[in-house]
């Protein structure tokens, strides 16, 4: 079967006109008049519904009264990713949807005032924080994404010596190089990752813990150990054919798109994405604005269990995206040249039966078969666990999440807490950016109270 | 279709809507336009000996958003040569015959000056003359405008000079610039006044510049106390028309001026005694035709009602208007929110908290959903409540059954005085 078409790439002006910022941010009038709007709530429930609890009216009085300053300081001394999570935040879900205007009205714009307060921020040039003075401890933080560059940040500001240990070429984890560039610019993560480095945080990037530098090191030379590692690329399916060409782990295929240079020839293509959750829409709009001529997102449920936003969702239908309901992959077909040129699917039914996650199971309808032409195929059915480094720690897990006391984040490690997404799943943590900033505040925290109570002495005092 | 003319003190007009003595009245072509727009009349801007203005002259007060919460000025009377005017005055009337046109005037303080500027004014044919006692800024540092308005004694006198050469009605444009605005519009009343018109602008000074330090407006770095109108001072002039409509001794019709935005505040001047209403500010921010709002407003005000023509609602609310001991001690209201439509934004809660009477708790229902309740027993029925919600009828003032008579502070002074006095006699006795 030769069914491959020549693909080509998108020229360099077109990729960076498809992949800019396409909301456009509050022109000064908007945000004076949205500013003004808001009721400045007492005990305001966006505060509640916020992760990291950022004061929000306080911020918006402060847009309203022309105090960008204060208000970028307010929000980011609650979220050090604040300028991120401006942008991708769930908002319905959480501040706007629990904003009192909802039913009267229409609820205020708290993201996009976050974004306008926070990008006076970043053009301004300004530091808003400055570190307390030393208290002569040193943590070692595993990961520089949002959970980890929070925890860096509060601990920075509260006198702690700090390197963080990344191993990608640039912090800001999911921020920088996970979440599509014209919803979050780069740059807006790396001005976060700036403002933490500013506080003297040192940020070794490129480094890999159990590889470039051991656990017994980092417990020797630190007090103490957060593990904020995130979580890996895309699991293997499972089926013929995924080492085609062709074929894409959609953690990969997004963070490919952060750059300056279109990386895929997608221009013409036609492309299934496996998979119905962020990553996966994140995978469908990508290819959508890399060319791609059609985009069929291939999941073997409904869209009532679909685990994406539904603002995504919406997102996804306006770029064109194609939703292929109770369609389930069985195998990838490639030509001579080990091109992909076909995805066979089989229809699926949902059973009365109830999986685990309390979601009805979807079962394949025989001879249901059939194929899709297709010129690639993105897979995006949930991330790796980070088994190898946690199993390195030797850190208590199930299937991967590791185990914490989420009061205090602390592992089965005594020294070690750990944050973000290395911490979700199984019923266990939220999958936010701005739930990771706020574990990864609570984290810093924890480790201070224990060295307040002394309870928890340096690591030269005390051998665990 | 209610009728909407009006006569104050025998100047006719098509509807209660004039122009106030200002910019907007500045030319023929601007009356003009405001008469074609829908305008009944206009007090055209003060003519006097021209003057100089200065570059700048207006600042406004915008509040939380909205533009000119209140607006400043610091322009002067006419700039132009009184022949420009009298020529302009005399066509706009031709063209209008039916629309009031009323001349603004101010001079020094002497009689040969009014009676020379009344006469030449009247020979171009007005509805009427109103002497500017008001302004407070520039003029006055002449001994003109609120200058002499100040001094009962200087309008009493004026006012009588020029109903000496006056053929038209006369009003006596006050300033609230002053202790008790009653003292000046009997002295004008005195004088022979046809109608009192009130208030002019309030001293003000309408901000700092923050940034260059520089007051605002400012004219080359230097700035001079401005007048103060637009809708910030809407209960200033409406208090001061209300004491005027209640004092006996201010017997003359009034026009009311001072930050009437709408047919809504045309409605309160109206029922609170004005005949008329002079408008400025909503004019400047809006243009001429904001007029057709205010009359389709107040039409359908009025048939809504059922009232046939609006003179009818001059001074209804007069009576009502007392003083504080004159206020039934025993009258209570208590807010009540209404948990179904309450949004549950606090604010009642924290304004009650911490600036009244602690009475509003926030609880959580059965089914752990937060609302609010007011202990009625600790409530002084203040409305601060009512006032801070956003939304409207969530709280009610509900009058609550009294146990004790009514009785006024007066009434309790009174009973005391008679307590007193029968026991002092029976100590005597």
């Amino acid at each position: 079967m030769d069914n491959h078409k020549e693909l080509t790439r998108l020229t360099p002006e077109a990729f960076a006109n498809n992949f800019a910022e396409t909301v456009p941010g509050l022109t000064r009038k908007a945000a004076m008049e949205e500013s003004n709007r808001c009721l400045y709530c007492y005990d305001a429930p966006c505060i509640k519904a916020c992760p990291t609890s950022i004061n929000i009216p306080s911020f918006i009085k402060r847009i309203a009264t022309d105090n960008l300053k204060g208000s970028a300081t307010a929000i980011m001394d609650a979220n050090p990713v604040g300028a991120s999570c401006a942008r991708v935040c769930p908002t319905e879900e959480l501040c706007e949807g629990a904003c009192v205007l909802n039913d009267e009205s229409e609820p205020i714009k708290i993201g996009l005032l976050q974004r306008y307060a926070t990008d006076w921020a970043v053009q301004s040039g300004q530091t808003l924080f400055k570190p307390g003075p030393s208290n002569g401890r040193k943590v070692a933080i595993i990961g520089g994404g949002p959970a980890g560059l929070s925890a860096a940040r509060e601990l920075a500001r509260d006198g702690f010596a700090v390197v963080v240990f990344e191993a990608k070429p640039q912090a800001g984890g999911l921020d920088t190089y996970g979440i599509v560039s014209f919803r979050l610019p780069q740059s807006i993560s790396l001005w976060e990752v700036e403002q933490v480095e500013k506080l003297g945080v040192e940020i070794r990037t490129g480094i890999r813990v159990g590889v470039d530098v051991t656990v017994e090191e980092l417990l020797a030379e630190y007090d103490a150990i957060i593990l904020a590692a995130g979580m890996g690329n895309v699991p293997n399916l499972g089926i013929e054919g995924e080492q085609l060409e062709g074929v894409y782990d959609a953690i990969e295929y997004v963070e490919a798109t952060k750059s300056d240079v279109p990386p895929y020839p997608i221009v013409g293509a036609r492309v299934a994405v496996i998979g119905a959750g962020n990553t996966a829409i994140d995978a469908a709009t990508c290819s959508v604005r890399l060319g791609a001529s059609n985009v069929k997102m291939v999941y073997r449920r409904t869209k009532d269990e679909m685990t994406a936003y539904d603002f995504e969702y919406e997102f996804a239908k306006q770029e064109g995206v194609e939703f292929s309901w109770l369609t389930a992959p069985k195998r990838i077909l490639g030509d001579s040249f080990g091109r992909v040129t076909h995805l066979e699917c089989v229809r699926m039914e949902l059973s009365n039966a109830l999986g685990k996650d309390g979601r009805r199971i979807p079962t394949p309808i025989e001879g249901s078969e059939f194929l899709l032409p297709v010129d690639a195929v993105i897979l995006a059915i949930g991330q790796k666990r980070h088994h190898g480094l946690i199993d390195l720690l030797g850190l208590e897990h199930d299937r991967g999440v590791v185990l914490i006391d989420e009061t205090t984040r602390g592992t089965s490690h005594p020294r070690i807490f750990a944050a973000g997404d290395i911490v979700f799943g199984n019923g266990q943590g939220e999958a936010m950016v701005v739930s990771a900033a706020e574990q990864g505040k609570q984290a810093a925290y924890a480790i201070s109270r224990h060295f307040a109570s002394s309870s928890f002495h340096s690591n030269d005092s005390v051998a665990i | 279709m209610a009728d909407l003319r009006i006569n104050l003190t025998g100047i006719p007009s098509p509807n209660p809507f004039w122009l106030a003595s200002a910019p907007p009245t500045n030319t023929g072509y601007q009356v003009q336009r405001a008469f074609e727009a829908g305008w009944g009349g206009a007090v055209w801007k003060t003519l006097g000996d021209p003057i100089i203005n200065t570059s700048s002259r207006f600042a406004a007060v915008h509040f939380n958003g909205q533009r000119v919460a209140g607006f400043n000025n610091i322009e002067l009377i006419t700039d132009r040569p009184l022949e420009v005017n009298l020529k302009e005055i005399y066509e706009t009337k031709k063209r209008f015959p039916n629309h009031a046109v009323v001349v603004s005037l101010m001079v020094e303080p002497k009689r040969e000056k009014w009676h020379e500027i009344v006469k030449k004014v009247e020979a171009v044919g007005v509805d009427g003359l109103e002497l500017n006692f008001g302004c407070p800024h520039g003029m006055a540092e002449r001994g003109m405008g609120s200058a002499s308005g100040q001094q009962p004694d200087l309008v009493e006198m004026q006012t009588m000079w020029a109903k000496e050469a006056a053929q038209t009605p006369v009003i006596v444009k006050l300033t609230p610039n002053i202790t008790d605005i009653t003292v000046v519009a009997r002295h004008a009343v005195m004088g022979g006044a046809d109608a009192v018109s009130l208030i002019n602008t309030i001293n003000s000074l309408a901000g700092v510049d923050i940034h260059t330090w520089n007051t605002v407006p400012h004219v080359g770095g230097k700035g001079a106390h401005g007048g103060y109108c637009g809708p910030a001072v809407k209960p200033i002039a409406l208090s001061m028309v209300a004491e005027c409509a209640k004092d006996p001794k201010v017997s003359v019709p009034i026009s009311g001026i001072g930050g009437i935005s709408s047919w809504q505040d045309t409605v309160e001047f109206m029922l609170m005694g004005a005949t008329n209403v002079q408008i400025c500010t909503a004019a400047m921010h809006h243009g001429f035709r904001i007029v057709e709002e205010m009359i389709d407003g107040l039409n359908n005000y009025l048939d809504d009602k059922g009232i046939a023509k609006v003179t009818d609602l001059i001074g209804q609310t007069v009576p009502k208007y007392s003083t504080w001991g004159e206020l039934d001690l025993n009258y209570q209201v208590v807010a009540r929110i209404n948990a179904e439509t309450c949004i549950n934004c606090n604010k009642c809660h924290i304004a009650c908290e911490d600036t009244s009477h602690q009475c509003i708790d926030r609880l959580t229902d059965a089914n752990g959903k937060a609302y609010l309740k007011v202990r009625e027993e600790d409530c002084v029925g203040c409305n601060l409540c009512a006032i801070v919600c956003p939304v409207d009828g969530v709280i009610d003032m509900v009058e609550v059954q009294g146990t004790h008579a009514p009785m006024t502070w007066n009434d309790r002074q009174k009973a005391l005085a008679r307590k007193n006095s029968e026991s002092s006699e029976m100590e005597a006795v």
